[in-house]
């Protein structure tokens, strides 16, 4: 019998079998659902049609509820969603739910928190899930949101569904999965100052793209995986979906458990491992020696190129934020760009979640904790001239149209974010090219997307920053 | 299950993202709620650039200023449809404008995976690519049991691959009813 993928094997236990082969069907039980704000009402409407009015989810303690992506709107039906989201947290006794507590029911555009460690507030869901203790090696995470992939990052199966799958799943625990196959990519060597993680999955999505992995499964492995931080890797399973993957997923090594074991608000949790005679769908190779920083240009994740050929396109604005470049450590690496220096163009700078907005604040450019004669983070990035928003999804997928930093006009923008495809933030002849932060930071300063080599003079380090 | 539905089509192209099909700033319309779940219908397509609407012309509204439904029963699409976001309310949307099937080359597994599990429309693959064959405004008939698409207005069949795997859930009319027929959970 040939052996089995990390995909594979976490299938197979989950659905109490020995072993699983790619194109079998199982019903798996789920550890953690989350859902969020968007789909989180329609999801409740068909739990309530379905199990009956007085239903009661599965398991109260599995069901995490994450508020999101339209906070910082004065969208009234904005608001009464959250209430919704708060009634059934309320009726079901939930435990895990995290309020932005600043909504008080009066019409107009909420007051944002005040200070990031004071709100119950978290931010997007994708990157709250693992800080809160939510995402462990070997488990099965459903959320009814597509970059709920992010999660594979720890070891894990984490894919996105929709509302009548949350549904079901919200009602008996369980969710049917057809088992993919698994495409291998190996990375080798170390991570370059120059490069992101942000580069290689632009890299992988440009050469396979936007349906090269469709039904199937992404592991990201290899030494040059292992010299990514957890936060960094997070932006490769992240992106999976960008190529169509049901999951991605990334080897279980001292750093993941350093955080999980900071973190899990479960003790324990499985390792689990490929075998040595795992059957791949197929393997790709990448030298990170040899990887030069990418974007993906106007309108599909897939239409890569080297930001350094793109150095003629004007830009009109820079956006750094979301789950997949609004991490504490997409923050270091784009203030460490920009510290001393002015953008050209307006740009919004918005963290992933309150967590990192507080961690802007407490850390230096070493992502150490500052000293009182030290600038933070935040303090660099708004001296650059950043317009700094609060946290949340924002203007990554447009939202309603008083969303700040959402492109209203057909403009141009260079994001941190995951999704380029036609009015993805906003205006749909508006241009979006994805890229790192670090090269996003370097566009801002000159106004055109710009290579980030023409800045970044040596290794920025991040310390533990996101992960303690 | 319906075996035969006929109705006009409206032909999009490749990586028909589900942005596209329902955009963003719409969301925040509570799907469980029947007066705000029209207007899913209302804004169907409507993030598809102009030029892309309809084709081959481009430049065809979806659902006319104002209304709920459209006159198109079949959605024709290329490579990847549905792809992005997991937001049901795609299907969800194109189901409110009054479409029952989508013919596509192949889907994104999570667009895919709503239309069945939420039984709101039927992803029907073709065997070969119809973008470039069919007209927005084509009448057409689809004959699951011949699998075949007839295309009356211009006289040419097309082959259809049958649904497998999922064709159980679709029969059912979704997960739900299908997980009571086999008695996975309770009835109603």
């Amino acid at each position: 019998m040939p052996g089995m993928t990390i995909t594979e094997k976490i299938l197979a236990k989950k659905s109490g079998r020995s072993h699983v082969r790619p194109g079998d069907n199982v019903w798996v039980n789920v550890d953690v659902l989350m859902t969020h704000d968007v789909c989180g009402p329609g999801t409740i409407g068909i739990f309530h049609e379905e199990f009956g009015k007085e239903a009661k989810v599965w398991d109260r303690d599995r069901v995490v509820v994450i508020p999101d992506h339209y906070i910082f709107t004065a969208d009234g039906k904005c608001h009464r969603n959250v209430q919704i989201l708060r009634d059934f947290v309320k009726a079901q006794g939930l435990k895990y739910y995290y309020d932005p507590d600043f909504i008080t029911g009066e019409p107009g555009f909420p007051n944002p928190y005040k200070d990031p460690t004071k709100t119950s507030y978290k931010g997007v869901c994708h990157k709250a899930l693992p800080e809160e203790g939510h995402v462990r090696p070997g488990e099965i995470l459903l959320g009814t949101d597509s970059h709920t992939c992010t999660a594979g990052a720890f070891g894990q199966f984490a894919t996105g569904v929709g509302n009548t799958d949350a549904a079901f799943t919200l009602g008996t625990g369980k969710t049917w999965l057809k088992v993919p196959a698994t495409m291998k990519f190996k990375f080798h060597g170390e991570i370059p100052a120059y490069l992101t993680a942000k580069d290689l999955i632009l890299a992988v999505i440009g050469q396979i793209g936007v349906d090269g992995a469709t039904y199937r499964s992404m592991y990201f492995t290899g030494d040059g995986i292992g010299s990514l931080t957890l936060e960094d890797r997070m932006t490769l399973t992240n992106m999976a979906i960008e190529a169509g993957g049901k999951n991605g997923v990334c080897d279980v090594d001292d750093k993941t458990l350093a955080y999980v074991r900071n973190r899990s608000n479960v003790p324990t949790w499985d390792i689990v491992e490929e075998d040595a005679n795992a059957e791949y769908h197929s393997t790709f190779e990448w030298d990170l020696s040899t990887m030069e920083p990418m974007v993906a240009k106007p309108h599909s994740p897939d239409n890569k190129d080297l930001a350094r050929n793109c150095r003629h396109v004007k830009l009109d604005q820079a956006y750094l934020g979301s789950c997949t470049g609004g991490k504490i450590t997409d923050m270091i690496f784009a203030a460490n760009i920009l510290k001393g220096q002015k953008v050209k163009i307006k740009t919004w700078v918005v963290p992933g979640s309150t967590e990192v907005h507080a961690d802007m604040k407490r850390l230096n450019l070493r992502g150490v904790p500052k000293d009182s004669n030290e600038k933070s983070i935040e303090d660099v990035l708004a001296d650059a001239g950043c317009d700094i928003a609060p946290s949340g999804c924002g203007a990554c997928l447009g939202g309603p149209p008083d969303t700040m930093g959402r492109l209203n006009s057909p403009i141009t923008c260079i994001s941190s974010t995951n999704r380029n495809f036609p009015g993805r933030m906003g205006d749909k002849r508006a241009g979006v090219y994805l890229a790192s932060p670090l090269t996003v930071a370097a566009s801002a300063l000159t106004g055109y997307v710009t290579d980030p080599r023409e800045y970044v003079t040596h290794k920025i380090e991040t310390g533990t920053a996101g992960v303690v | 299950m319906e075996m035969v539905i006929t109705g006009r089509a409206y032909v999009m192209g490749d990586n028909i993202d589900t942005d596209q099909i329902i955009p963003a700033q719409f969301l925040s319309y509570n799907p469980s709620d029947p007066e705000e779940r029209k207007y899913f219908g209302r804004y169907a397509n409507s993030g598809v650039p102009d030029g892309q609407m309809g084709l081959p012309d481009g430049n065809i509204r979806f659902v006319p200023d104002n209304a709920f439904r459209s006159e198109y029963a079949i959605v024709i699409g290329g490579k990847n449809f549905g792809c992005g976001s997991s937001r049901e309310h795609a299907p969800l949307a194109l189901a409110e404008a009054g479409v029952r099937a989508v013919i596509a080359e192949f889907y994104a597994r999570i667009f895919f995976r709503n239309s069945v599990n939420g039984g709101y429309l039927l992803p029907l693959e073709s065997v070969e690519r119809l973008v470039e064959v069919i007209q927005t405004g084509d009448e057409l008939r689809i004959d699951l049991n011949a699998g075949v698409v007839e295309n009356l207005t211009r006289k040419s069949t097309h082959k259809i691959n049958p649904l497998g795997d999922v064709l159980p859930i679709v029969e059912a009319g979704g997960v739900f009813a299908y997980a009571r027929q086999t008695g996975m959970i309770a009835a109603k």
